[in-house]
């Protein structure tokens, strides 16, 4: 069993009671919400006769099913219209703040959070949305919840859990030029399969974890679920609190210096110990492209599809399957693959630093004939940042549409769909059947990076090869 | 297609014939896909569940044929409803008339939706599902009889144990899976919870 980890102490120090069930109450520090999953948990709540406890713990926002090319309201889909006209009545009800379109603080959640300070190390943060262990990047203890968990936090700012095992997944070495934090979490997922964390966090550190960014950690972080663990974290340090320093939410003055003293208490340390401890080698790591059909059909750009001999006996079945629905042949390598469509954004690879990354490939090169490239920034900030410093006309000039931010086509509940059996390269997290808006469309998932190299060659393509020397 | 009640109070035993729906990694865009989220109430969901499977499969799916209508007890094999944290998953499995689910494994916020529901998910090793699931296809007529406590379905004479983890087990017998009351119960040690975190009181001195 672990013990002084990050997660134990958070875990211990919210708990609020045992429960009759074996369940512990565990208290929670930051609710997200957004129209999606809210509406019918406050319809619940109403039900029930129960308000909402602290509202001043629950931030809302508009992103899943928010156009990309015009915002004006009403929306053009009734359906859209009326999920956003809910949740901004909720918000107003219930005395929840709600970052809407054009407060210059919108975007998808798990963009929008971390940028205004709200998620903060050694919080408990939920929302109704299974990406939320991105903001297990700070050293949050950061989980997805249903409609229901959704209402009970709304009423008990508390939840009743069942505490996870803790395994360290440490990473030595450094990412290699052309290698992001993308490939690295593909990398992991295809190694210990999908269903490899479940029941786990994930405490995500070592050298290469220690190297990254705070939004590098955050996009390996946000796939942790991918990879079955419900909540990946990285250990605050230095680079958490530069980022944290200064935004809206964030303490100041001699409040700060408090925070970031318990922040660092909070740490796992030398005495920590740990389920179970999984290594890798980041130097090892190349650019990942999935194949198939789950975010564990991964494999390097230079590699072929693996054969039915190549894969263990137990995951046949899905890989013949994802043979038929992918129309690939197994040996077949994965470099060049046309694709139809080129998707940048999603709360993964949605941020400023993957703009640039996707920016310097697409720079002085065209998008390839007959394909479509768009570019959807995570938030209002990330778009105003990345207008700032001309990342749009980078884009532009490239061939790629830039939109405005939301969820878009990484899981299509706005106009932004696959047709037919058209094929994307998508900087996005899940490749399941469908899920970018056509039944039988198809889904890789790369870097933006190589999103943006697949979109200049009309092909799945080593953006190492694209990349200046 | 009327369906049973939704569950209520303690769930102790449930009857219903079965609908087997083989294939591991069933994942939740595929129990309700992302288009059919659009909604404020969860109301017109059964109709939708399965709905890109089903128009693939044109008529074959489990969820369409005639012998599987009414049925109640979801058969279904390994990692069933991985994917996204949408409850619509199991809302739209229990508007259509699922009451309990048996399987090799499921993934956990999929279990935990469902446990807030009152829909039991219990499992049995593959063998075991294997020889359910062909049972259940051989006499799609007979009702299954699945216990709680302790764990087991029968079927046609035969009879398998399950599992079922002891924390749900209690939940859904006594009645208490519903949590929002339970939380709402100790608001004394909420208050004292706050009151610890130094976040909850912006880090002031003291
Ligand atoms: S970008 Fe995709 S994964 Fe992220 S919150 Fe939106 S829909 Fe979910």
């Amino acid at each position: 069993m672990s013990s002084a980890t990050l997660y134990d102490k958070v875990w211990a120090l919210h708990q609020v009671a045992e429960l009759p069930s074996g369940a512990t109450q565990l208290f929670i520090g930051l609710h997200l919400i957004h129209e999606v999953t809210s509406p019918q948990a406050f319809a619940a709540l109403n039900d029930l006769g129960l308000t909402v406890r602290h509202p001043e713990r629950t931030v809302a926002t508009v992103d899943h099913i928010v156009p990309t090319t015009s915002q004006a309201r009403p929306f053009a889909d009734p359906l859209a219209e009326e999920m956003l006209t809910t949740l901004e009545r909720n918000c107003h009800e219930n005395g929840i703040s709600l970052n809407g379109l054009g407060s210059g603080r919108q975007g998808i959640v798990h963009v929008m959070a971390p940028e205004l300070g709200l998620t903060q190390p050694g919080m408990t943060v939920v929302c109704g949305d299974s990406h939320t262990s991105t903001h297990g990047a700070f050293g949050a203890i950061a989980f997805g919840i249903g409609t229901s968990q959704v209402r009970d936090v709304l009423a008990s700012q508390s939840l009743a859990l069942n505490k996870l095992k803790v395994r360290r997944i440490w990473v030595d070495g450094s990412l290699p030029p052309g290698v992001y934090a993308k490939d690295l979490v593909l990398h992991i997922i295809r190694t210990l399969g999908v269903k490899g964390g479940v029941g786990h966090a994930y405490e995500f550190a070592g050298p290469a974890v220690a190297a990254l960014s705070m939004e590098e950690r955050m996009t390996v972080c946000n796939m942790a679920i991918e990879g079955g663990a419900r909540c990946g974290y990285v250990n605050p340090d230095d680079t958490t609190f530069a980022y944290l320093k200064g935004r809206p939410h964030a303490p100041t003055g001699e409040a700060w210096e408090r925070a970031v003293q318990w922040w660092q208490s909070l740490a796992s340390g030398p005495d920590a110990v740990f389920d179970d401890e999984v290594r890798f080698d980041a130097t090892a790591i190349a650019p990942t492209v999935t194949w198939g059909i789950t975010p564990g059909q991964g494999i390097g750009v230079d590699e072929a599809v693996p054969t039915l001999e190549q894969t263990p006996e137990e995951d046949r079945p899905l890989a013949q399957e994802a043979y038929r629905y992918m129309e690939l042949q197994p040996g077949q390598s994965i470099a060049g693959l046309p694709v139809d469509v080129c998707f940048i954004g999603s709360c993964t690879n949605g941020r400023l630093s993957d703009l640039r990354a996707a920016a310097l490939v697409a720079d002085g090169r065209q998008v390839a004939a007959g394909i479509k490239a768009f570019v959807v920034p995570g938030s209002e900030q990330v778009a105003a940042a990345a207008e700032a410093e001309g990342l749009d006309a980078v884009f532009r000039a490239a061939g790629f549409e830039w939109r405005e931010p939301g969820c878009s086509m990484c899981l299509a509940m706005n106009p932004d769909r696959l047709e037919g059996r058209q094929i994307s390269a998508s900087s996005s997290n899940r490749n399941f059947k469908g899920r970018q808006g056509s039944a039988s469309g198809r889904t890789l998932l790369m870097s933006p990076a190589m999103v943006a190299a697949a979109a200049v060659a009309g092909h799945v393509t080593d953006v190492r090869t694209l990349l200046p020397a | 297609m009327t369906t049973a009640p939704f569950p209520a109070g303690s769930i102790v035993q449930v009857h219903g014939r079965a609908v087997v729906l083989r294939g591991n990694d069933i994942d939740t865009d595929r129990i309700i896909p992302a288009r059919f989220l659009k909604c404020v109430t969860f109301d017109g969901l059964g109709a939708q569940v399965f709905a890109d499977d089903r128009s693939e499969q044109q008529g074959l799916h489990p969820f369409d044929r005639p012998e599987y209508q009414g049925a109640s007890v979801l058969v279904v094999n390994r990692n069933f409803g991985c994917g996204s944290s949408r409850e619509h998953a199991p809302q739209a499995l229990l508007r259509w008339g699922i009451r309990v689910v048996l399987g090799e494994s499921f993934a956990e916020i999929f279990y935990g939706n469902c446990l807030a529901l009152g829909i039991p998910c219990l499992q049995a090793s593959s063998t075991d599902i294997d020889q359910i699931q062909q049972a259940a296809e051989a006499s799609c007529d007979s009702q299954l009889s699945i216990s709680l406590d302790p764990a087991a379905v029968e079927l046609a004479g035969q009879r398998w144990e399950l599992q079922l983890a002891s924390d749900a087990q209690k939940m859904l017998t006594s009645g208490q899976w519903d949590a929002t009351r339970q939380l709402l119960s100790k608001d004394q040690e909420l208050t004292a919870t706050a009151a610890r975190l130094p976040y909850m009181q912006r880090f002031a001195a003291g």
